[in-house]
């Protein structure tokens, strides 16, 4: 056996040279420097989630009004803070930022029940409005003397109101749908691409839809589908129901009600008969499939042009078109609402009321795209004559309003979110993979029943 | 201790004086009993103020939330009123008994916890080996090593996830490579607990390979020397020499990974961000973390979340028993 080499370093002689150690050490640092660079370009993005984005330099003697929002609400960026603070030159309004409504809301609820950690003025998304409505009204400020009830879609107002009649949430924004799709791969499949006569192909029935998807499979371009994944086919067609998971009693009815089995079972026959991509909506390969245009349609609330807009490619630009859906449904759309207990409660419900007029909803659609839920807005020239980079010249503003006059008023309950995500990630998405309508049903109503178990 | 202090203070005070007047000496004696006191008194009890930090601290944010878990898991509470408790006894933890959900996540914190400590621990040690030997730059290879565990988790799974898509991935792109299909790593009931494995290996092998390095360098080389002598192998040095040697540092790894496989919670929660808590669509990588996580946050059902919350304190604790009862048979039998 030879001499076998000594592992240990620190058996080395101590002495070395001087230059040696100093050049080791100068590369480990600048390792760890270059490492610590990279992890600190890591993080970075998570700064996003809470950003401070404050606007106007928080003068002195002035009143500060401060909103609590998630996503991409859009007050800022169409400049309707600082056209408030014009108006009223002692109020400065600062907001604060959650990106996803998941970490948004728990901390919401958790800041509502403490009473303590709360913004002057609170969003509140749809599918969380009926719990916040049921309840916490009573930590929230009353808003039918500062928010006019003929301005807003009957059934918006009606959402943020308590059965005792306190509107406690005044609407924003709402999702009138349509259906977005491919004038260029439609009529490679041997479809009409005008968009009134592809509205007429599915005009009244979800059915129809689907059978135009059998059509467009039969000459499909390759590596396409009809649309784009079983949920946003499913969430489409449930929410043009009147009564989908709870009854006007407040019971939860989603397992007897025939119109969501009817919805599941139509959408996971679509999935089995490979008219959906294999995809769950907002993830990155989602995304990934609206740029390379792997699929031909989707059901497309306003707010969805931008989406789309943001994940294609500069070449989809004018390729898309839009048509009226088999039935008009709301998808989406928020709230504002204002703690009781905040420092500056009245101006803040003025704030509210002002943002929720239908002067500024007009405005933020032209920037946000986000849709008004106050008609009188629908014949300003900021909608009527809206459009998008995505659909060349369809005149969107106009496609939305029809819409949105049609969307039923819809029972709303507390756990509709969880319930229709447990339809969706937790079933159809299934039949997508391979299971049957029955097993997905099963496993759906499983995971549903256990989450409302108290 | 107070004698240290009578002995020191006489050549200070009135060491010098050779006839101290015995009124001065009885107030001078009174005075030094008082100082004696409050020194026996400061020696007595400073000890436990300079350790109540930690220990207020504790109680406020460990000791107190623990009991208020265990005093909520007896009530149903919703996030929505949390004040608003109504008692129920031991219902939540007799449901647990067939909440099939529950057992599901346990399943597969067990089999996530095994998949990913035993390799990794076995790479680190190989690892360590390696590194052992005289090498070129082997400062650089210990930080490059320790890099995932520097690393964000969040950054991290949020990286390893793009890596693992089924259609764009790169890990399926390499595979077809060989023409491998593609596989859904989120989807398959092993694959995506393989792949939520591999994020944990990777963050966590450099850190147990460095523990295991640092312990190596400290077994007396003539161990090695007089196995080379009775001409033992490369390989049986390592069996019969450095295995032994470590085997404390290897069951504190074992101990440390265990604790760390049963908490297991942000890789899986952001490996399928969409799907949020409910780890898959059929929940085939949700581990008991997370399932504690939707039932408290998404389902805002915070009774059963503090049930679950206590069953999972307990089974750690059996968890412990046990390796308890394993470290001292091996110490036992060496």
């Amino acid at each position: 056996m030879r001499a076998r080499t000594l592992p240990h370093s620190r058996l080395r002689s101590g002495g070395g040279t001087r230059i040696a150690r100093t050049t080791r050490k100068t590369v480990v640092i600048a390792a760890v420097a270059a490492l610590g660079a990279g992890l600190l370009a890591g993080c970075a993005d998570d700064g996003k989630d809470e950003d401070d984005t404050s606007s106007g330099s928080g003068g002195g003697g002035k009143t500060k009004i401060t909103l609590g929002l998630f996503g991409t609400a859009g007050f800022e960026e169409s400049g309707l803070y600082k056209e408030y603070e014009k108006l009223h030159p002692d109020i400065d309004i600062q907001q604060t930022v959650v990106e996803r409504n998941e970490n948004y809301y728990p901390a919401l609820l958790n800041h509502l029940t403490t009473g303590s950690g709360l913004q002057d003025i609170q969003m509140v998304e749809v599918g969380n409005i009926a719990e916040i409505v049921g309840t916490q009204s009573d930590k929230l400020l009353d808003l039918s003397k500062y928010g006019k009830k003929d301005d807003y879609l009957p059934w918006k107002w009606q959402q943020g109101t308590t059965s005792g009649g306190q509107t406690v949430a005044l609407g924003t924004d709402v999702g009138p749908m349509a259906i977005c799709y491919r004038k260029d791969l439609f009529e490679k499949a041997g479809l009409p691409t005008d968009r009134a006569e592809v509205g007429k192909l599915w005009a009244g029935s979800w059915d129809k839809l689907v059978e135009t998807g059998n059509k467009y499979k039969a000459k499909a371009p390759k590596g396409t589908t009809f649309l784009d994944s079983p949920g946003g086919l499913l969430q489409a067609i449930l929410s043009s129901e009147k009564d989908r998971f709870y009854d006007s009693s407040g019971e939860v009815i989603y397992k007897t009600n025939p119109a969501v089995k009817a919805a599941f079972d139509l959408t996971a026959k679509a999935a089995k008969d490979g008219l959906v991509g294999n995809q769950t909506q907002f993830q990155p390969a989602w995304d990934t499939t609206i740029a390379n245009s792997k699929f031909a349609a989707m059901s497309c609330p306003p707010w969805m042009l931008g989406y789309i807009k943001g994940k294609s490619k500069p070449e989809a630009a004018g390729k898309w078109e839009i048509a009226q859906a088999p039935k008009s449904g709301n998808w989406g759309g928020s709230f504002l609402s204002v703690p009781k207990n905040g420092k500056n409660a009245e101006e803040a419900a003025k704030l509210a009321a002002w943002l929720t007029a239908p002067e500024q909803q007009a405005k933020l659609f032209a920037v946000q795209g986000s849709f008004p839920s106050t008609p009188a807005a629908y014949d300003s020239a900021a909608v009527k004559d809206a459009k998008n980079d995505m659909t060349g010249d369809a005149p969107i503003g106009t496609i939305f309003a029809e819409a949105a006059k049609n969307i039923p008023v819809q029972t709303i309950g507390p756990k509709d979110q969880i319930i229709q995500q447990g339809l969706t990630d937790n079933g159809v998405i299934l039949v997508a993979q391979g299971k049957s309508a029955a097993e997905a049903w099963k496993n759906a109503v499983k995971t549903i029943d256990n989450a409302l178990d108290k | 201790m107070p004698t240290r202090h009578d002995a020191a203070a006489p050549p200070v005070k009135g060491g010098a004086a050779p006839a101290r007047p015995p009124a001065e000496s009885a107030t001078e004696e009174r005075r030094r009993a008082r100082l004696s006191r409050r020194w026996q008194r400061d020696v007595r009890w400073s000890p436990y103020a300079f350790v109540s930090p930690f220990f207020l601290l504790f109680v406020a944010f460990g000791l107190f939330p623990l009991l208020y878990t265990g005093w909520a898991s007896l009530h149903a509470v919703e996030l929505t009123a949390p004040t608003d408790m109504s008692w129920v006894g031991l219902r939540n933890f007799t449901r647990i008994f067939d909440d099939e959900f529950f057992w599901n996540a346990a399943k597969n914190t067990l089999i996530i916890g095994v998949i990913s400590t035993v390799p990794q621990l076995m790479m680190a040690l190989g690892i360590a080996h390696i590194l052992n030997y005289k090498l070129r730059a082997s400062t650089f290879y210990r930080v490059v090593m320790l890099a995932p565990y520097a690393t964000s988790i969040a950054a991290a799974t949020l990286v390893f996830v793009l890596l693992f898509g089924r259609d764009y991935g790169m890990i399926n792109w390499f595979l077809g490579l060989f023409g491998v299909d593609q596989i859904d790593w989120q989807n398959g009931t092993w694959y995506s607990k393989i792949a939520v494995s591999t994020i944990v290996i990777w963050r966590w092998t450099g850190y147990n390979a460095l523990i295991y390095l640092a312990a190596m360098q400290a077994i007396p080389q003539d161990l090695y020397e007089s196995a080379a002598l009775d001409g033992a192998s490369r390989w049986k040095q390592f069996l019969h020499v450095t295995l032994p040697s470590l085997r404390p540092t290897i069951l504190f790894t074992c101990v440390v990974s265990t604790i760390g496989a049963s908490q297991l919670f942000a890789e899986p929660l952001l490996f399928d961000a969409n799907k949020g808590a409910s780890g898959g669509s059929q929940h085939q990588f949700q581990t008991l973390g997370l399932y504690l996580y939707e039932q408290g946050w998404v389902n805002q059902h915070l009774g059963r979340a503090s049930a679950i919350a206590w069953t999972m304190f307990l089974i750690l604790i059996v968890v412990g028993i046990i390796n308890y009862v394993i470290s001292r048979r091996l110490r036992a039998s060496s």
